[in-house]
């Protein structure tokens, strides 16, 4: 019995030490896990059903998939995000890496260029969106501007154009997010060795021969991590697009986060809204999934 | 010693407390509490709100306020959903128009026969606005007040300078447009959201459709009414009415329209009486320094919103006597008309007296009258008050997505409403 006590004491210890770590966690998984992944199954399944001003469970199958496919303003959405997204995110890379690359040229004051272009990430997207609701209103913004130096036919009206409201929302984003992505750039060109740099120069390629062929793949884990950051702001995109053109004019602006906020919360169709919600989750997925394969599977090999 | 002397007196203090607190129990068997869940936040409708505690507090009672800012209501909705999934609503809330209905068809709502009896209220209310409070034959919610939507508001002061008169049709609004051009104003400001858009829409239709084709278009969804040829030319002439506006007017609130005919950088303004609060707050006196009318056209009709309180069912007594009270205390003239004079509307009830207000409101009031008598009196499309909001919903999309494409006939959009009505059925 004496000699059994000290062993069984060691062994509680041990035993606490290897359950404590799971009993921190604990709350955080039930949390996320009721949370985050419930709420996600219960707006699925409310999906299935006819739910309009409340949930209920009236389930309809794939009946509000269906109207949503037919609903041509869930495709101006849809297609809006596809525009929106694809150039915001290249945008953002082309500016992102440019700026980085210039920044990275030892120039002076570096610090204080790099700052002014990190800043607007600072803002939050509603303040964006105002700024560039005043600066692109034709009354008062730009067009008014250069209006008022004397240039009278010039134009600048894509704010109240339905076919180019779509392109404010790109300006807007990639004002705000571009020197994000250059902050990203210049982390991984501060990373590259310099060996690599002059063994290139030594082998005669030129400066943007340098940059191409040998810069830019040793930055691709860099682009990865951007576009991933970026298409995920460009699909849950939806306080911008509310700031700046309220979906409008008409509701050529939508996105698919204004089209479900619309229908699930001012138009009593939750079971519609729903489903259009689904489908972004899975336009997530559909990103999200092939990054985390590609990335478990180099761990496996590296 | 002492310790014993004083324990008497404690016992004495202590049964004295006692016995007061049992009176005053006794005194107060009435009192109740009454949660009322509205949106009305800003200045003045805050106060307007505050003039209903005070009588609701003076007859003993306990005014628990729930007010929730914010999407013109879209955010108190939400809260109001969820606590009635939680089997938790408030006493009363908020909500207008055909929704009633929608909250009524789920059982929630509790039943207000009696108070409504006790108040005449059958005799008080037009047909129209005491169908809306009904569900299933029995009272459930009680009317606020009366908007009036189809207003045209002018700055006589423009007006006069471009030399034209308060239009009476469009013809005559056309052609004031063009003067008002060359004299170097909008000739109407707006602002292109959908509501704004619709609100305009719904004006023209009443006007050249008249009120029957309104209720027919609009609150039956009458399929041939939808694709008439009176649609059809509403949409045409609609769209013409963007030549009279600026460039700068997608997306912009209607309170900032206001203010352009406020500063006489516009002319007018199609807009409900609400409007009337930014040229008090700036102020200007009805009638002399800004001007209303009907929009041209709709003299004779009346395109009302009314906000309403529906009452939920309850359990407890005391509190259901509360919510009465509260029923009861809205409908009375004290309420009636403090309210209504600080919120720009005027009362729901047709029989009081409107000397205190305004000369657009006693104008507003004459000819609620007169369209509850000739039977003009249509609720509002723009304002939940006609159709469910789903249909709604779609209708704001067509009608926003015409009015501001370049390439879609009025036809093609008119073939579009039929289709979206298709959804109601």
């Amino acid at each position: 019995m004496k000699s059994a006590s000290p062993s069984s004491t060691a062994s509680m210890s041990g035993r606490l030490q290897a359950w404590l770590p799971k009993l921190v966690l604990a709350p955080s998984v039930v949390i996320s896990l009721c949370f985050v992944y419930g709420f996600m199954l219960w707006t699925f399944i409310l999906s299935l059903t006819s739910s309009r001003m409340l949930p209920s469970y009236d389930f309809v199958g794939f009946t509000q998939y269906a109207r949503l496919m037919n609903n041509e303003r869930w495709w101006v959405a849809a297609t809006n995000l596809g525009v929106f997204g694809g150039l915001f995110v290249g945008c953002c890379l082309v500016l992102g890496a440019g700026l980085a690359i210039l920044l990275d040229q030892r120039i002076r004051r570096e610090g204080v260029l790099r700052t002014l272009y990190l800043y607007p990430m600072a803002l939050s997207f509603i303040v964006t969106g105002v700024v560039w609701k005043w600066l692109l209103n034709p009354g008062l913004g730009i067009q008014a501007m250069v209006r008022g130096w004397g240039f009278e036919s010039f134009t600048f009206d894509w704010l109240v154009d339905p076919d180019m409201a779509v392109y404010t929302l790109v300006i807007a984003a990639v004002w705000q997010a571009s020197g994000f992505v250059m902050a990203l750039f210049l982390a991984g060109l501060r990373g590259i060795d310099d060996s690599i740099l002059k063994a290139a120069q030594l082998d005669g390629a030129s400066l943007p021969r340098v940059y191409w062929r040998v810069v830019m793949p040793c930055l691709r884990p860099v682009v990865f991590s951007a576009v991933m950051i970026l298409s995920h702001i460009a699909i849950k995109s939806f306080d911008l697009v509310v700031a700046l053109t309220g979906g409008g004019p008409g509701y050529s602006s939508d996105l698919p986060a204004t089209f479900m906020y619309a229908h699930a919360f001012t138009r009593a169709q939750i079971g519609m809204g729903s489903a259009s919600a689904v489908l972004m989750l899975c336009g997530v997925l559909a990103i999200l999934v092939p990054y985390l394969y590609s990335e478990l599977r180099s761990r496996r090999h590296g | 010693m002492r310790a014993l002397t004083t324990l008497p007196l404690f016992r004495k203090s202590m049964l004295g407390l006692a016995m007061a607190g049992a009176l005053g129990a006794a005194g107060q068997t009435q009192a109740g509490e009454v949660e009322v869940l509205h949106w009305w936040t800003s200045g003045g409708e805050a106060k307007a709100v505050g003039t209903l505690r005070d009588l609701l507090e003076a007859e003993g009672h306990e005014w628990k306020d729930f007010a929730v800012a914010g999407g013109a209501g879209d955010s108190a909705m939400t809260v109001l959903k969820s606590r009635a999934m939680s089997g938790n609503p408030p006493a009363a809330a908020q909500i207008k128009g055909p929704e009633i209905q929608e909250w009524g068809e789920l059982g929630l709502l509790g039943n207000l026969d009696s108070v409504a009896e006790e108040g005449n209220w059958e005799e008080l209310l037009p047909g129209v606005v005491s169908d809306m409070m009904r569900h299933d034959g029995h009272y459930v919610a009680v009317p606020v007040n009366v908007h009036r939507v189809n207003w045209l508001w002018a700055n006589p002061e423009v007006l006069e300078d471009a030399g034209v008169e308060m239009p009476t049709t469009w013809d005559e609004l056309f052609a004031a447009g063009e003067a008002l051009r060359e004299a170097g104003y909008v000739p109407l400001a707006h602002g292109g959201q959908p509501w704004q858009d619709a609100t305009t829409f719904e004006s023209v239709v009443l006007s050249l459709g008249g009120s029957d084709f309104y209720r027919q278009a609009f609150v039956e969804l009458d399929e041939q009414a939808l694709q008439s040829d009176t649609m059809i030319e509403a949409l045409t002439t609609f769209k013409r009415l963007r030549e009279l506006m600026d460039e700068g007017m997608p997306g912009r609130d209607w309170n900032l329209a206001t203010s352009m005919v406020i500063e006489g950088e516009a002319a007018m303004q199609i807009m409900g009486d609400w409007a009337k609060g930014e040229f008090t707050t700036a102020d200007m006196q009805a009638g002399e320094d800004y001007l209303c009318a009907a929009v041209p056209g709709t003299d004779e009709a009346f395109t009302f919103n009314t906000d309403s309180f529906a009452m939920f069912q309850l359990d407890d007594d005391e509190a259901r006597e509360a919510q009465k009270t509260l029923a009861r205390l809205i409908l009375e003239p004290e309420f009636q008309q403090t309210f209504n004079q600080i919120k720009g509307s005027i009362p729901a009830r047709p029989d009081l007296d409107m000397s205190e207000f305004d000369r657009c409101a006693k104008r507003s009031m004459q000819d609620f009258q007169a369209a509850r008598d000739a039977d003009t009196l249509v609720p509002s499309m723009a304002h939940r008050m006609a159709m469910r909001s789903d249909v709604q919903g779609a209708f704001f999309d067509i009608i926003t997505n015409y009015f501001n494409s370049s390439d879609m006939t009025a036809e093609a959009a008119a073939q579009r409403l039929v289709k979206a009505a298709e959804l109601a059925m």
